[in-house]
């Protein structure tokens, strides 16, 4: 399949959907950051992670109608805040979600994984009722549109430039959270024992539903970032939870590295094969591999050494 | 009458009775042909619940994957009924006679080297219980003989749901894409799309499902049926006597496979098509609240799970298509958080004790009321706790 191309067009290609490539990839972490918070600290399977991030979606659609509406001037930073109060609407709804749900649920995972199947299901139709069927995009202001030249060739968004650096910036803040701060200090406790934790005066109710909280903000913060390069539609997270769900697994379900490791991998396998094959057989060949690496290695790439 | 004993008590002889009942005489005369074979196509689904009922209420594992079995069974025999409807006679204005439509629409020329066993009937058949039966070996040998288990196990089964779906979709000119493959007409030239056909495919199917129901009761009943729940509730202390779970965990999941196989042949008899709509995520997941709202430890509870769970489905969401996936979704909460075991659990705290004594009076004349509660019965071990 190589054949028909000279190297240096190879070399554009690669560089294109390598490019296209770090887009998808930075999605897929910022989905997967939040699920390997639930996931890998908690035992917990949130399947309406998708619906989360949706959340954000629409709350950052809505503040950019808002502010365009009433205050134009700010049109061109509202972004900033449509992220915050994505953060903020995604993170209470997972609190409550938690409180109501999933606290009763610990001790039977699969149990949570049908019902939050079910949370999801109320949600996407929630969504239907009231933004309708139909997809939803956000105006973007000035700053973000075009695209830097970088060869006659490559063209690189702005867009996209700005979801990656946002990407990093909330990867380094979780890394923060949970390896610099009190609060992942009580996390990681916790979920490394969590009887002592308590015995050590550790409000382990509380670090779980902050915990809780703070993943599903994550999944808010993503689709906030989602809705730069994408339209929005009710069942738009449906579709990307399969794949956020074998990232995790695929990198180890405990370690953010292996998130981040994986998300690039996948992100990068599945585009660079959809310019030689097509869409879905790209998606289908990069399933199946990680699906055949993980019969073979079921612990994900990166895995923590701890009893359990 | 011992050999019937010893595998079935007298509730599960009236439980199994009750169903044969309800799906030979009272379906048959309340609803016309049209609701019987709707009945009937929810019935197909009932195979895989009670396959669920084995491996995830018995056993533990929940695979979230039955939906591709279904299908691996439903497009076997779609396969074989497309063979047959596409005759070079039927098929003359076709560019390529003789090769199923959809193939001629995406500029195949020849039959493709995968379809060419399936113009036999005798080799579908078989495929249909061994094709679904390989593959469950592969994944299942593959995870459980890792000790891979629990919540990993479903995601990967899902994520096999998706692929298959994905691949279905993709691969139009062999697999129908997503419409799947359609038109299916007759069997053995005899017309399934008539009126007595389908009465005659919906008995095919009710005394399919009855026999499903006895061989599962035959295995819970077994040393191995035993060992099944052993595997749930204590996994390391059924290897530490000396038991592979591996194998256990094989056979069970390969079981269930091979009962969704059925239901999705039967499915295509006797809707007259497959499609990948039966097979990904979403379908998976709901045969599971088939099972689940039936309640994951009785077989029986899973006939009548199904066919509530679809009835319900099919009456909303005619009426308030809106109200349905709310609805849907409360089910899956209701019934994980409220009643964990489901209507036969429902049955088994309020109504079993009253049959139980009409039961033993009529047998037993001048016993007292008090007897001991029957240590097994429809749905018995409804107070276990749920499976992890």
């Amino acid at each position: 399949m190589f054949a028909d191309y000279t190297w240096t067009e190879l070399g554009s290609i690669f560089a294109m959907q390598g490019f296209a490539g770090l887009i998808l990839f930075s999605v897929f972490v910022l989905m997967a950051l939040g699920l390997a918070i639930i996931f890998g600290q908690m035992g917990v399977i949130n399947m309406a992670h998708g619906e989360f991030m949706i959340l954000g979606a629409y709350v950052t659609y809505l503040c950019s109608n808002f502010v365009e509406a009433h205050f134009p001037a700010l049109f061109g930073i509202y972004f900033f805040f449509a992220m915050a109060l994505a953060f903020v609407a995604a993170g209470a709804l997972g609190a409550l979600v938690e409180w109501s749900l999933i606290r009763h649920l610990y001790k039977r995972p699969l149990d949570t994984l049908l019902a939050t199947w079910g949370l999801s299901l109320i949600l996407q139709q929630a969504y239907r009722s009231i933004f309708g069927a139909r997809e939803v995009g956000v105006s973007l202001p000035n700053w973000l549109l075009g695209s830097v030249p970088l060869t006659d060739i490559i063209e690189i968004p702005i867009n996209g430039i700005f979801v990656m650096v946002l990407t990093f910036v909330i990867a380094i803040g979780v890394y923060f959270i949970l390896f610099r701060s009190r609060m992942g200090m009580q996390t990681r406790a916790v979920v490394q024992n969590r009887v002592m934790a308590g015995a050590v005066g550790i409000n382990t109710q509380k670090v779980d539903r902050n915990t809780f909280a703070l993943g599903c903000g994550i999944a808010g913060i993503a689709g906030s970032a989602f809705t730069m390069i994408g339209s929005t539609g009710p069942t738009a997270g449906q579709l990307y939870i399969v794949d956020t769900f074998l990232i995790v697994v695929f990198g180890g379900a405990a370690s953010l590295l292996g998130t981040i490791a994986s998300s690039f991998a996948i992100s990068q396998a599945q585009s660079t094969m959809e310019f030689f094959l097509s869409g879905s057989m790209a998606k289908v060949l990069t399933l199946l591999t990680v699906v055949g690496i993980l019969m073979l290695r079921p612990q994900g790439l990166f895995s923590l050494k701890i009893r359990r | 009458m011992t050999s019937i004993k010893s595998f079935m008590s007298r509730q599960e002889l009236i439980g199994i009775l009750v169903i044969a009942a309800v799906l030979f005489i009272i379906m048959p005369l309340a609803m016309d042909i049209f609701r019987l074979n709707l009945f009937g196509k929810y019935l197909t689904y009932a195979f895989v619940a009670v396959g669920l009922v084995l491996c995830w209420g018995k056993c533990g594992i929940l695979s979230l994957g039955q939906g591709v079995f279904f299908g691996l069974g439903g497009y076997c025999m779609a396969m074989y009924l497309k063979l047959e409807a596409s005759t070079p006679e039927a098929t003359a204005i076709q560019s390529t006679p003789g090769i199923p439509d959809f193939m001629d629409w995406n500029q195949i020329t020849a039959l493709p080297w995968f379809w060419e066993p399936f113009n036999s009937l005798t080799f579908t058949l078989l495929a249909i219980i061994i094709v679904p039966a390989v593959f469950a070996f592969i994944i299942g040998a593959a995870m459980f003989k890792r000790r891979v288990g629990g919540v990993y196990f479903a995601i990967i089964t899902q994520a096999i749901a998706a692929i298959l779906t994905i691949l279905i979709i993709g691969q139009q000119g062999y697999t129908g894409g997503v419409n799947g493959i359609t038109d299916l007409r007759t069997l053995k030239s005899w017309d399934i799309r008539t009126d007595e056909a389908k009465y005659i495919l919906y008995y095919v199917n009710g005394a399919l499902l009855i026999a499903v129901l006895l061989l599962s009761q035959i295995v819970l009943k077994s040393k191995l049926g035993r060992l099944l729940v052993a595997v749930r509730d204590q996994e390391d202390r059924v290897r530490f006597s000396g038991y592979d779970v591996s194998n256990i965990k094989i056979f069970v999941f390969c079981f269930a496979a091979v009962l969704s196989a059925i239901g999705g042949a039967m499915f295509t008899l006797q809707v007259g098509f497959m499609s990948p709509s039966f097979v990904g995520i979403v379908p998976s997941i709901e045969m599971v609240i088939f099972c689940a709202v039936g309640g994951r430890l009785s077989i029986f509870g899973a006939v009548y799970g199904t066919l509530l769970v679809n009835w319900a489905k099919t009456t909303f969401s005619e009426t308030f298509p809106e109200l349905w996936l709310f609805g849907l979704g409360a089910l899956f909460i209701a019934v994980v958080l409220i009643f964990p075991n489901g209507v036969s659990g429902l049955y088994q705290s309020y109504l079993a004790p009253l049959v139980d004594r009409v039961v033993s009076t009529g047998k037993r004349k001048g016993r007292s009321d008090t007897a001991p509660p029957p240590s097994s019965g429809f749905g018995a071990e409804t107070t276990a706790k749920p499976a992890e």
